[in-house]
């Protein structure tokens, strides 16, 4: 396959930035995304160019590292999938793929596609923690869970940081990352203790970080690697709205 | 954002089934709106009623657009650079329009207010006689009318489509099975409040009420 990239390159925060158009010939359609893109980095370094910086780690789709707007699509074209993941199959010979960093004001680009997603470490650091005595693991019968809040906790859990649910909000919202966050801890036993100052802070955090507001329009979870529900959002709420009736963190509430 | 708009719903239901009242004939349309001055009648003094629904109202469309305008504001902010590439929003129309369909919603409110509440732009414009009124605005010759309103009702319904599922999740709905409920519920409320009322201005445009 032959293909024509144009690709955000920046060289740092301070920069504009603008598009480039690369040229790739020889795409095999088993390469992955990102292997397309060191295919083409090769070149450039071979050409005395510098190469695009592009986050990744895992390559296997579970690390949250890898993330761009392929055609202004979080994560490219294929559904529940990231883009280290995405196979080259997905396009045509000849295609022009356009490739983005994660636009927000909370994920200030660090260069060229890498941006920096330390606002989701704030949010978690305001409330994304349990406070359990380490030591030895304790009798796992000790505690017992419901089958059904065991599942529907692993399904939020399985959100892996990516930031594609930012990339693809039309306000730029990080509502699903802190609602997928909330609703695995508060529907655990071990998360209750903080369950109402835990989502007071994670909300006080995400909107300080400059992240938009939620107007349940669903696009991130369609863009969601993942496929995070859009119904944690509404678990989140509800336990918004109980938390201020309790006046959370007052003794005895 | 949430309580504001439901609000809204429960009045437009109200206005809805008092609009209905039409196919009832002259006389029970213009007692029936005669009777909302005297809501409340003897605890209230006349028209009372009325205006302190229309405080409410007033209060309930301002704390609307402002909820509106702080969150396109903080949309904004959180996006300062724009994407070069981006389809549209792959949620649903309803949802992409929020927006820009309320601002519609708003012109046609000014409107409505002007033609049936003030009378200032109606042909008939006589606060005592409110069926002459609606049949003179939706008279064929005024089609421009019927079709402006049709489209204002329409834009409504759509508003209300993605409105009443997003107040429902707003205010903790949060099962998938309710998410389910929720989003059949808006759609009804949606058909259910656009045919409503869409029927007057038809019924009079083919002479059913005239």
């Amino acid at each position: 396959m032959n293909l024509t990239l144009r690709i955000w390159r920046q060289t740092g925060p301070e920069d504009k930035g603008r598009m480039v158009t690369y040229q790739v010939d020889d795409v095999s359609p088993d390469m992955s995304f990102l292997e397309m893109l060191d295919v083409l980095n090769e070149r450039l370094i071979l050409a005395g160019e510098d190469p695009v910086a592009f986050d990744h780690d895992c390559r296997e789709g579970i690390c949250g590292m890898c993330g761009m707007m392929i055609n202004g699509m979080a994560h490219g074209p294929q559904r529940g999938t990231t883009a280290c993941q995405l196979h080259m199959r997905q396009f045509k010979d000849g295609d022009t793929i356009d490739i983005e960093p994660w636009r927000a004001q909370a994920f200030p680009v660090v260069k060229d596609l890498v941006v920096n997603r330390s606002a989701f470490d704030k949010i978690i650091a305001a409330g994304g923690y349990i406070t359990a005595p380490t030591g030895s693991a304790p009798e796992a019968h000790s505690m017992p869970v419901p089958k059904s809040d065991a599942d529907a906790a692993f399904e939020a859990a399985a959100c892996i940081g990516c930031g594609a649910c930012v990339a693809a909000c039309p306000n730029g919202s990080g509502m699903l990352f802190t609602a997928a966050k909330i609703t695995q801890l508060s529907l655990m036993p071990q998360g209750q203790p903080e369950r109402y100052t835990r989502v007071i802070g994670m909300v006080d955090a995400h909107d300080e970080a400059g992240f938009g507001g939620c107007t349940n329009t669903g696009e991130c979870t369609v863009a969601c690697p993942k496929g995070i529900p859009l119904n944690t959002i509404g678990r989140l709420n509800r336990d918004f709205l109980m938390a201020t009736k309790k006046a959370a963190g007052k003794p005895g509430s | 954002m949430a309580v504001s708009g439901i609000f809204f719903v429960l009045y437009l239901v109200a206005h809805m089934i008092g609009n209905l009242k039409a196919f009832a004939g002259q006389p029970a349309f213009d007692h029936y709106a005669h009777w909302l001055r005297d809501i409340g009648k003897p605890l209230l003094p006349g028209v009372w009623f009325l205006w302190i629904l229309r405080g409410a109202l007033t209060v309930s469309v301002v704390a609307h657009i402002w909820s509106a305008s702080v969150l396109a504001l903080r949309a904004r902010a959180a996006r300062p650079v724009r994407y070069a590439h981006r389809p549209k929003v792959q949620g649903s129309y309803a949802a992409r329009t929020m927006r820009w369909g309320g601002v519609i919603i708003l012109l046609f409110v000014i409107y409505h207010l002007l033609d049936l509440s003030a009378g200032t732009l109606n042909p008939v414009g006589s606060s005592s006689k409110p069926y002459s009124n609606v049949v003179a605005d939706f008279a064929p010759e005024r089609w421009y009318v019927t079709l402006f309103y049709t489209l204002a009702i329409v834009t409504l319904g759509f508003h209300l489509r993605h409105g009443v599922f997003s107040a429902l999740r707003s205010l903790g709905q949060q099962t998938p099975k309710g998410e389910r409920w929720a989003r059949l519920s808006a759609l009804a409320v949606a058909v259910v409040i656009c045919g409503g009322f869409l029927v007057i201005p038809f019924a009079v445009l083919t002479g059913l009420v005239s």
